[in-house]
């Protein structure tokens, strides 16, 4: 990409990150609501390449006749960061599968609209058990 | 960034998972443009293989298509615009693509380009730095992985689906694949234990490296039928492995305590330093790679195992 002017890269990384940022807040499906998770994620992983790239540079291994190198330290973290990353996402959707167990469903609104119903089903036993004491 | 448009706008959840994992692919592509090749290398082997793996297994367990939205767009949109807007602005200060004087190039970057190789003794400055310079963070990762790993367990657990029968794979037996296959695995495994053992001298490590060997694993899985990976590696070893593996990186470090040295300043484990550090730096990114290659494992079997309830 090196032909491209200075901040082309960065304003991908801000389309991709708020195309990840509008699926979390924007739709109501779980597995969905992850994988624009992943794709923030993925933003901030091209956001640390790309400002420890080097023009001219080479890859960070050392050989004889190369003096310019990519700086190693955003490498190193953002290659942990992609391991982290696979194993919470596992986590999320882990979670995912047992909302599904619990509520039947993995969609945001429909979880809602239960949880509210049980809550009312409550509500309404235990006024009933209020009446019943107070004969 | 096309794909990522049509991989948000989609509501059939299986092709967005596999628009996904072309995505991926697509980033270590542009990671590889970037001389990040240990990066490039990380991400192909977790993003385009073992995410996507992970996500079809759970919508195996969930359901394939999304519910029509019935929320309005415009508010979250609005969101978005506004904090878009913001970041833009913040970039147009940004320094341009590989500029020299910028401030990543600046601090601690020179010194462990000029002094990486005579203090630790290793070509490869990415294992140098994640091992040696910032073995503590690198624990950390560690540990994060591995307790990742345990929250599944806690959450889904390992079951035996008494549907799962080793040796017969849901797909039918698919002659070409398995022949296929039964070369590729041997290779795959091959290929880890050269990235893990290779990785102070090309690209390539601990992390890459339990990545490719679990890929191999879940493929065998996957193609010889539901449970077979288990019949080789049981469940029972990669809780312990998942625990050898973050031992033997906290072992090495209270080693060097009890040597005198600080906790995981590897000059103690040898006589002479440089020697300590690339012995130092080889133990812990095997604890590094048996932990991944389990936990990731682990995960697998957590999900694949899991029958279909409701």
């Amino acid at each position: 990409m090196s032909f491209l002017p200075g901040i082309f890269n960065y304003l991908i990384v801000v389309f991709l990150m708020m195309a990840g940022f509008y699926v979390v807040i924007a739709q109501g499906n779980l597995v969905k609501k992850l994988v624009g998770l992943g794709l923030f994620q993925t933003s901030v992983f091209i956001l640390y390449i790309t400002m420890g790239n080097l023009a001219g540079g080479q890859a960070p291994i050392v050989t004889k006749d190369l003096t310019l190198y990519s700086s190693p330290l955003p490498h190193v973290l953002i290659l942990t960061a992609i391991v982290v990353g696979v194993a919470t996402t596992a986590v999320g959707l882990a979670l995912v599968v047992r909302i599904h167990e619990a509520y039947g469903s993995v969609e945001e609104d429909e979880i809602h609209a239960k949880d509210l119903a049980d809550d009312e089903a409550m509500l309404d036993a235990d006024a009933a058990h209020k009446e019943e004491a107070g004969r | 960034m096309v794909i990522a448009v049509a991989a948000i706008r989609l509501s059939d959840l299986f092709a967005v998972v596999m628009l996904f994992g072309v995505y991926s692919l697509l980033t270590a592509v542009l990671f590889m443009d970037l001389d990040a090749v240990d990066v490039a290398f990380t991400e192909a082997a977790v993003g385009a293989g073992v995410t996507t793996v992970l996500m079809l297994s759970s919508l195996h367990l969930t359901k394939r298509w999304e519910a029509l939205p019935r929320r309005n767009p415009v508010l979250g949109l609005l969101v978005v615009g506004v904090t878009g807007a913001a970041l833009v602005y913040a970039v147009l200060d940004a320094p341009g693509l590989g500029d020299p004087s910028a401030a990543v190039h600046q601090h601690v970057t020179p010194r462990y380009i000029e002094q990486g190789q005579a203090e630790v003794g290793m070509p490869n400055l990415v294992t140098a730095v994640l091992a040696s310079y910032r073995g503590y963070d690198t624990f950390g990762e560690t540990v994060v992985i591995f307790t990742a790993g345990l929250a599944v367990l806690l959450l889904l657990g390992i079951q035996d689906d008494p549907r799962m029968r080793p040796g017969v794979s849901t797909i039918g037996d698919q002659v070409v694949l398995r022949s296929v296959v039964k070369v590729l695995i041997p290779l795959i495994l091959l290929y880890g234990l050269y990235v893990q053992f290779h990785g102070d001298f090309g690209a390539g490590g601990g992390f890459q490296a339990g990545v490719i060997f679990a890929t191999g694993f879940v493929l065998y899985d996957l193609v010889f039928g539901d449970g077979s990976a288990r019949a080789v590696v049981p469940p029972g070893w990669l809780h312990r492995l998942a625990a050898l593996g973050v031992l033997i990186y906290g072992g090495v470090g209270v080693y060097s305590l009890l040597a005198g040295k600080a906790f995981l300043d590897y000059s103690a484990l040898a006589t002479d330093p440089v020697h300590g550090q690339h012995l130092g730096v080889l133990l812990v990114e095997l604890g590094v790679g048996i932990a991944v290659f389990s936990v990731v494992l682990l995960i697998f079997y957590a999900f694949s195992g899991r029958g279909r309830r409701r």
